[in-house]
């Protein structure tokens, strides 16, 4: 009884309230743990990115030495991609897609912890690297025989650090997967789930073929590196260009991975915000799952200039340009949408109308770089730079920006301001503009991408000065959304089931934040937008498919949080095994303790426990 | 506590029809199973009757994949209702592994 008393909420002391967020298993607080965790590596890698662009303001700079630009470049890359991006993505699609398809929790709450801090101590692990030795500077693509040369730990960090961290995606990938294949609530049939959900069930799809060559690969590396292998040291019988393949094998899925969820998080908030039914649904689903599978056979479009010969460049141009087509089907349904709907220029509805244009000048130059002949003009320099930051800015961090404003009060309860909101999206939107859209012209005119400097008079300075100034902008865009989240909070207005007032799919119709249990009866869904239908017919709420019953729900664990600190030990006991006697016990030490955790998860039986039909009446009154 | 225990009562026909079911399905699995243990017999004798390399390997390799399809099929029940899903994610991953290797071995030099 004590378990169910203390998540119904209470006064409880500092140790009570870290040791509950060190032990959650609840979907919910592993959201906006990865949002926490997101958000602080997300900064770090924004100070990364300033520095760089602060080095790049002035022709001959000495801001930074070459090598810790570098790292700079390295740390930004691999912050952004692995540890900011992914790991907020994570913290939407778990605090969202189990509410949206009517679930209590998602199918493996212990494994969605166990991901959670493994995904934590991976970022930590690679970021202890600037205290301990060197940050890794090898780019975040990492190339086999820069990587191998690479002097000191660096990429030993690096190595060890994405290995911990994706294996926790990999298991949130098979979580998300397993819920929406077994947990949909009844009438919740595939073609009426919203499109965020199917776009994460995608993106989960992709992260379970693509992240395997990833482990392999880093496998690969760590060994070539740290127990003497020689897979990528072409002296020794190795094939340096085997990490490429490998890398982009997984790299490409990767961008999908991002963007897909970015799809998803804008169709929802165009048709909230258009006040009219998605359009053209089914094609959306279609046009994802093409997505998906076309991403797995383009990979060699980062490898143009390798020397893979020419009939290898043509098909993968071709499948490279096939993709626009499923993309394209999906930008016009997003303009059909809008099209005629009584639109509301909510803060979301900001980003997901300024992602149109933005996204479609990334996807342009795309198809650009996809012609092979042209890409050998364009390999390497800052088209490239501008190309990648025009989609995953422009797509996918405009994206997490949206659903943070649209969301937040679905996971705290409270509404961000809407004008500190739109100030925030001005500041970003008109800095992320300036400060790439004028790197097109840099590439164009042979500026080199990864460069720590470069020679005055050769019509770089006006460019790279607008570049920085812009990327100020952003930066001062995102402390205006920090102030924003530190006033709502401070003010805590709460806020009721639909606070946008055209919700249309099943979060919108349970509390802000939703009781531990989510749904106190397990909902009946009636058609795509489930919630929209309701309040057509006057309901207030939704459909219940059950009477009230005891809810099963799983104990919290601390297992998770040992397992990975195990993982995180063996990682530098494998680093410093090269230099040092010791590393090897530490290795030992650090696999034994994970194991021995693993064991006690096997050997303790954990049935989870019950909320009875008292205890969810007496939650469910004191809402009202 | 309060949680409930549910029985659910088979009525005779029901009983009957399952039990039929599975000895059927017991039938198969014993059958596949030899079938199996003969086809690991083939493969282990042509290997030790000495013919060509360029006949053994492409026999065994199709035996195995004969073997692994029955054991699908058969042993872990993908030929049953519901595993539409299962099997979708299968053969998507192995269209993609196959291209990929494809790839490899047709078009690209490296």
């Amino acid at each position: 009884m004590t378990t169910v008393a203390n998540s119904v909420g209470q006064k409880k002391g500092f140790g009570a309230t870290l040791w509950d967020w060190l032990t959650t298993v609840d979907h919910k607080k592993i959201g906006i743990l990865y949002l926490i965790g997101g958000g602080f590596f997300f900064v770090l890698g924004g100070i990364e990115a300033m520095l760089i662009r602060l080095q790049l303001l002035i022709p001959n700079n000495d801001f930074v030495s070459a090598g810790f630009f570098n790292e700079l470049i390295t740390m930004h890359g691999t912050t952004m991609i692995f540890l900011a991006a992914m790991p907020l993505l994570f913290g939407f699609m778990n605090a969202i897609v189990p509410l949206q398809i009517g679930a209590r929790d998602v199918a493996f709450p212990f494994i969605n912890s166990l991901g959670f801090w493994m995904f934590f101590f991976g970022g930590l692990f690679l970021n202890l690297s600037w205290f301990l030795d060197a940050a890794p500077d090898a780019g975040w693509t990492s190339y086999a025989s820069l990587s191998i040369a690479s002097t000191g730990h660096g990429i030993d960090f690096y190595a060890i650090g994405l290995q911990i961290a994706g294996a926790g995606t990999l298991m949130a990938g098979i979580n998300f997967l397993v819920t929406i294949i077994n947990m949909r609530a009844p009438g919740m049939t595939y073609m009426r789930m919203p499109l965020f959900t199917w776009t994460t069930f995608v993106a989960s799809a992709l992260i379970l073929f693509a992240f395997p060559p990833l482990t392999i690969g880093i496998f690969f590396l760590t060994f070539d590196r740290m127990f003497g292998g020689n897979f990528f040291d072409h002296t020794a019988g190795g094939n340096t260009i085997i990490w490429e393949h490998i890398f982009w094998i997984f790299g490409h899925p990767e961008v999908y991975i991002l963007i897909l969820p970015a799809f998803g998080i804008f169709s929802e908030i165009f048709s909230v915000f258009a006040r009219k039914r998605l359009f053209g649904y089914s094609a959306m689903v279609f046009a994802t799952v093409l997505i998906g599978f076309l991403g797995f056979m383009v990979w060699a479009h980062h490898m143009f200039t390798v020397g893979l010969g020419p009939t290898a460049n043509a098909i993968f141009a071709v499948a490279t340009m096939a993709i626009a087509v499923p993309t394209g089907v999906k930008i016009f349904n997003w303009l059909l949408t809008i099209w005629g709907g009584s639109i509301k220029i909510t803060t979301p509805m900001l980003y997901a109308l300024g992602f149109i244009p933005s996204f479609v000048m990334g996807g342009v130059t795309g198809v650009q770089q996809g012609a092979a002949p042209l890409d050998y003009q364009l390999h390497d320099s800052y088209f490239i730079v501008a190309h990648f930051h025009y989609v995953i800015v422009g797509g996918v961090v405009l994206a997490i920006l949206a659903a943070t404003h649209y969301w937040w009060p679905k996971m705290f309860g409270t509404m961000l301001s809407e004008k500190l909101g739109k100030i925030t999206f001005w500041f970003f939107f008109i800095g992320f503009h300036m400060t790439f859209f004028l790197q097109h012209f840099l590439g164009l005119m042979g500026m080199p991408r990864r460069v720590w400097t470069y020679m005055d008079g050769q019509g770089w300075n006006l460019f790279n000065m607008i570049s920085t100034i812009g990327a100020i902008l952003m930066a001062i865009g995102v402390i205006v959304l920090i102030i924003n989240i530190i006033m709502t909070t401070a003010k805590n207005v709460r806020v009721g089931n639909d606070p946008w007032e055209d919700g249309r799919t099943l979060e919108w119709a349970i509390p802000s934040p939703p009781p531990f249990y989510n749904f106190a009866q397990t909902p009946l869904v009636r058609g795509l937008d489930t919630y929209w239908i309701e309040k057509q017919e006057g309901h207030n709420g939704y459909t219940a498919a059950e009477p009230v019953t005891d809810i099963h729900m799983p104990n919290g664990s601390i297992i998770p949080f040992f397992m990975t600190l195990g993982l995180f030990i063996a990682g530098f006991g494998a680093m410093y095994r090269v230099d040092h006697s010791w590393g090897l016990a530490v290795l030992i030490f650090g696999l034994a303790f994970t194991f021995l955790m693993m064991a006690l998860r096997s050997i303790k039986d954990d049935l989870g426990y019950y909320v009875t039909k008292d205890q969810i009446r007496r939650t469910e009154r004191g809402r009202d | 506590m309060a949680h409930d225990i549910e029985i659910i009562e088979k009525t005779p026909a029901e009983y009957s029809y399952k039990k039929r079911r599975s000895d059927r399905l017991m039938r198969s699995q014993l059958m596949m199973f030899a079938l199996m243990i003969f086809m690991t017999l083939i493969s282990f004798a042509a290997v030790q009757a000495g013919f060509s390399a360029y006949f053994v390997v492409p026999v065994v390799l199709l035996l195995a994949a004969v073997q692994v399809g029955l054991q699908l099929y058969y042993f872990m029940h993908m030929s049953e209702k519901g595993h539409g899903l299962v099997a979708f994610f299968m053969y998507g991953g192995m269209l993609i592994a196959f291209l990929t290797v494809l790839a490899f071995v047709t078009i690209i030099w490296w």
